[in-house]
């Protein structure tokens, strides 16, 4: 390390840091857009469907039929609500005020009796996962109600029936926020990484001061990381941010260690941060960065990574595509060290991977400044 | 007459140099086009809550008759996949902190003489809770098996039969909930961030000076800049809306047309917001920024993810100011609903109104917002 070295990477580190804090923009979607994320994704968004209004049309009026509505009324996932006819609970159902409809046909208890009663439940199938768990939540209210009814019946329905012991292991309450927030770690890491650095090296080139910086002494690494660093601290800013909210705020469990979580997550962070100069470096025009750091960084890590998306439902070509993108690899790794704990095969594997691609496209970006003229 | 046409001229000449603006480089072009495809192909087959693979392990310490016959329906349902049959709770453990198996079933030791005489077998399921939306779904499909078990060992009390119909989405697929949804969010993603460019690069380069010089008044800048985004906007959602259409075979219940205008309302509301965002920003990184700092809220409170009705009611308030939302809510209900004009003609007032502020809003910015 030549003092040439200290002297010019300080000025130009000096340069960046003054264009990354004299710009309000830079700061509003490094600091502001993170905290305004945390607060949506703690207590905005929930996949964890509570009090659905369900449409209970009742067309047997005996005692017994009004006591599955107060089985379903049992239920703190549905929101029932009696209407008069089924015409009524389907001009519900279109203008979209229920999700479901169920109903109780006359000849109900009469049914019930004989050991053959029906009820129909129509969903509206346009929110699947909603009414998935509709259904579900329906039928474990039904088939509760049914329990109870033959044990007061005397009966002991239940005897040599298998019966399902669940446990959910590392979010044993199954609650959405659980998994969300830890993945947010990798969405403001990508979006700090690869969404501020996307345009600085195309901006110097549509303007031309990368080829004055040419006749300079400055070599293209030292360029390439001065504009690194400023980010970089900005982004681990952002971390603590995250994990401090996390912690205290929606109160997610840490189980893995400290010291790795936010080592892996610096790692993928430089990650994110040259991935982001690269397509800045590669481009060379501000218009066409902005849109690839989009397409190549931020959709990718919130549609493909596993975040909300099981991969394990995907087919094959999916699945590959998505293991070539860093943020599936770190997104696997903080949920686990968030939810499950330190998994030491997991994390050395992750951290080589990330490791690598960081140390390919920093590489890769110190060409695409090379000192050559088209 | 003839000073209308003139400026209808006017504005049609502003329109050619934008689209020839955009279209001119071939990696530009690329870009227009190019991702609007790859993305609606690569989410159709990526963005999916369907679970149709669950591996899983199986702890049997049984080793009889029973547990094989639970076993067994469990693999022939093709949901479930057996990875292994562990010894030890310990292997078991470990292949699900590994994420080798979603789920893991351990089978008691008495769980044969307890079927035998006829008490309650307790069967026990642990879940990788780390995608508690997995989870439950996988959890309920066990659930199922495990009680037409039940019914066919004749030990389940008969219960009552719950017929099942799901309207606009027979099959309860989650690609059709979400693939309408994309005919609006990606289009949105890109149309935006291009507006938000248009008059950033013309201020970054010196020649929004000299367009405001010439005899067009801020509102035929306006037109001129907005309809080109549009146009692009359109073809954008027209090319994820022919995938999802003949490569999905998703089918379409509305009408095309009113498809159509609901998505042209939405793209209008969009570049207004863009637009707005260029006045603003003094060069083209402010611009991409300020519009970033917008399009990632307005995605997460549209309801393509998670469904709006599960936020905290003043989030659900605030959804009002989202084009998205409603953009994507005329889309989903004409395309899977078929939903007519009369019911979702409450959905366009958010956006006209989106779009009656935001487009003069540009207008006049781009007059009293000189650097």
């Amino acid at each position: 390390m030549t003092p040439g070295f200290v002297r010019r990477f300080n000025a130009l580190l000096r340069k960046e840091v003054c264009q990354l804090v004299r710009d309000p923009s830079n700061l509003a979607v490094g600091l502001l857009l993170p905290g305004v994320l945390i607060l949506l994704f703690g207590y905005g968004l929930s996949f964890d469907v509570k009090n659905a209004p369900v449409a209970v049309v009742m067309e047997d009026s005996s005692p017994t039929a009004r006591d599955v509505l107060a089985g379903l009324k049992g239920s703190t996932y549905l929101a029932p609500l009696s209407v008069g006819s089924m015409q009524e609970a389907e001009r519900r159902m279109r203008a979209g005020a229920v999700n479901a409809i169920v109903r109780v046909p006359a000849d109900f208890s009469r049914q019930l009796a004989t050991g053959q009663a029906r009820i129909q439940l129509v969903l509206n199938g346009v929110d699947s996962n909603t009414a998935n768990a509709v259904n579900g939540y329906v039928g474990g209210a039904l088939a509760t109600w049914a329990q109870h009814r033959a044990d007061r019946a005397g009966g002991h329905a239940g005897g040599g029936a298998v019966v399902v012991e669940q446990r959910t292991w590392f979010n044993e309450a199954g609650d959405s926020t659980w998994y969300l927030v830890p993945g947010l770690v990798v969405l403001i890491m990508t979006l700090t990484g690869a969404f501020l650095t996307s345009m600085l090296i195309a901006r110097e080139w549509e303007r031309g001061t990368l080829e004055a910086l040419f006749v300079t002494p400055v070599r293209p690494l030292e360029l390439v990381l001065a504009k690194l660093v400023p980010y970089f601290v900005l982004g681990a800013i952002d971390l603590a941010m995250c994990l401090l909210a996390a912690r205290f705020l929606f109160q997610v469990p840490m189980r893995g260690s400290l010291l790795v979580i936010v080592g892996a997550s610096l790692l993928y962070l430089v990650v994110a941060l040259a991935l982001g100069l690269f397509i800045s470096g590669a481009t060379r025009n501000q218009f066409q960065a902005s849109q690839v750091a989009l397409l190549a960084s931020f959709m990718p890590a919130l549609m493909l990574s596993g975040f909300v998306f099981d991969l394990r439902n995907v087919p094959w070509l999916i699945q590959a595509i998505s293991q070539v993108l860093p943020a599936t690899h770190f997104m696997a790794l903080i949920k686990t060290l968030f939810l499950a704990g330190d998994n030491l095969a997991m994390v050395l594997r992750a951290c080589v991977i990330l490791a690598v691609y960081a140390g390919v496209l920093i590489f890769a970006t110190r060409r695409t400044v090379r000192k050559t003229l088209d | 007459m003839s000073r209308l046409l003139d400026s209808l001229a006017q504005i049609g000449s502003l329109c050619r140099k934008e689209m020839l603006a955009l279209v001119k480089e071939p990696a530009s072009r690329a870009i227009l086009i190019a991702p609007a495809l790859m993305q609606s192909l690569l989410f159709g087959y990526g963005a999916t809550y369907d679970l149709t693979h669950v591996p899983y392990v199986v702890l049997d310490r049984s080793g009889g008759a029973a547990a094989h016959e639970l076993v067994a329906r469990l693999d022939g349902t093709g949901v479930f996949e057996r990875e292994a049959t562990v010894r030890t709770p310990r292997q078991m453990a470990e292949a699900i902190d590994a994420g080798e198996a979603l789920l893991a079933v351990s089978i008691p030791a008495d769980f044969e003489s307890r079927l035998a005489s006829g008490r309650p077998a307790p069967l026990q399921v642990i879940l990788d809770g780390r995608n508690s939306t997995t989870a439950s779904l996988a959890a309920a499909h066990v659930g199922a098996v495990v009680a037409s078990y039940n019914q066919a060992r004749g030990t389940a009390p008969a219960p009552i039969t719950i017929e099942t119909r799901a309207w606009y989405n027979p099959n309860l697929e989650s690609r059709w909930n979400l693939m309408p949804a994309l005919i609006a969010a990606l289009s949105m993603l890109q149309t935006l961030l291009l507006a938000a460019l248009s008059v950033a690069r013309e201020r970054e380069q010196g020649t929004f000076d000299q367009l405001l010089v010439t005899p067009l008044t801020p509102m035929q800048i306006l037109v001129g800049k907005a309809l080109p985004a549009i146009a692009i906007g359109l073809l954008q959602s027209t090319i994820i809306f022919l995938v999802i259409r003949f490569w999905f075979q998703i089918p379409l219940n509305g009408s095309v047309w009113l498809l159509y205008l609901g998505l042209f309302v939405f793209t209008g509301a969009a570049v207004g917001i863009g637009l707005s965002i260029s006045a603003l920003a003094l060069n083209m990184q402010q611009a991409m920024l300020y519009a970033f700092l917008l399009i990632m809220p307005l995605m997460l409170l549209s309801g393509l993810l998670t469904p709006v009705r599960n936020m905290p009611e003043i989030l659900q308030i605030a959804t009002y100011a989202n084009p998205l939302r409603f953009g994507m809510e005329i889309v989903r209900r004409v395309y899977l609903e078929g939903a007519g004009l009369r019911e979702v003609a409450l959905d366009f007032i958010p956006l006209l109104g989106v779009a009656a502020v935001t487009l003069p809003l540009a207008a006049w910015l781009f007059r009293n917002r000189l650097a």
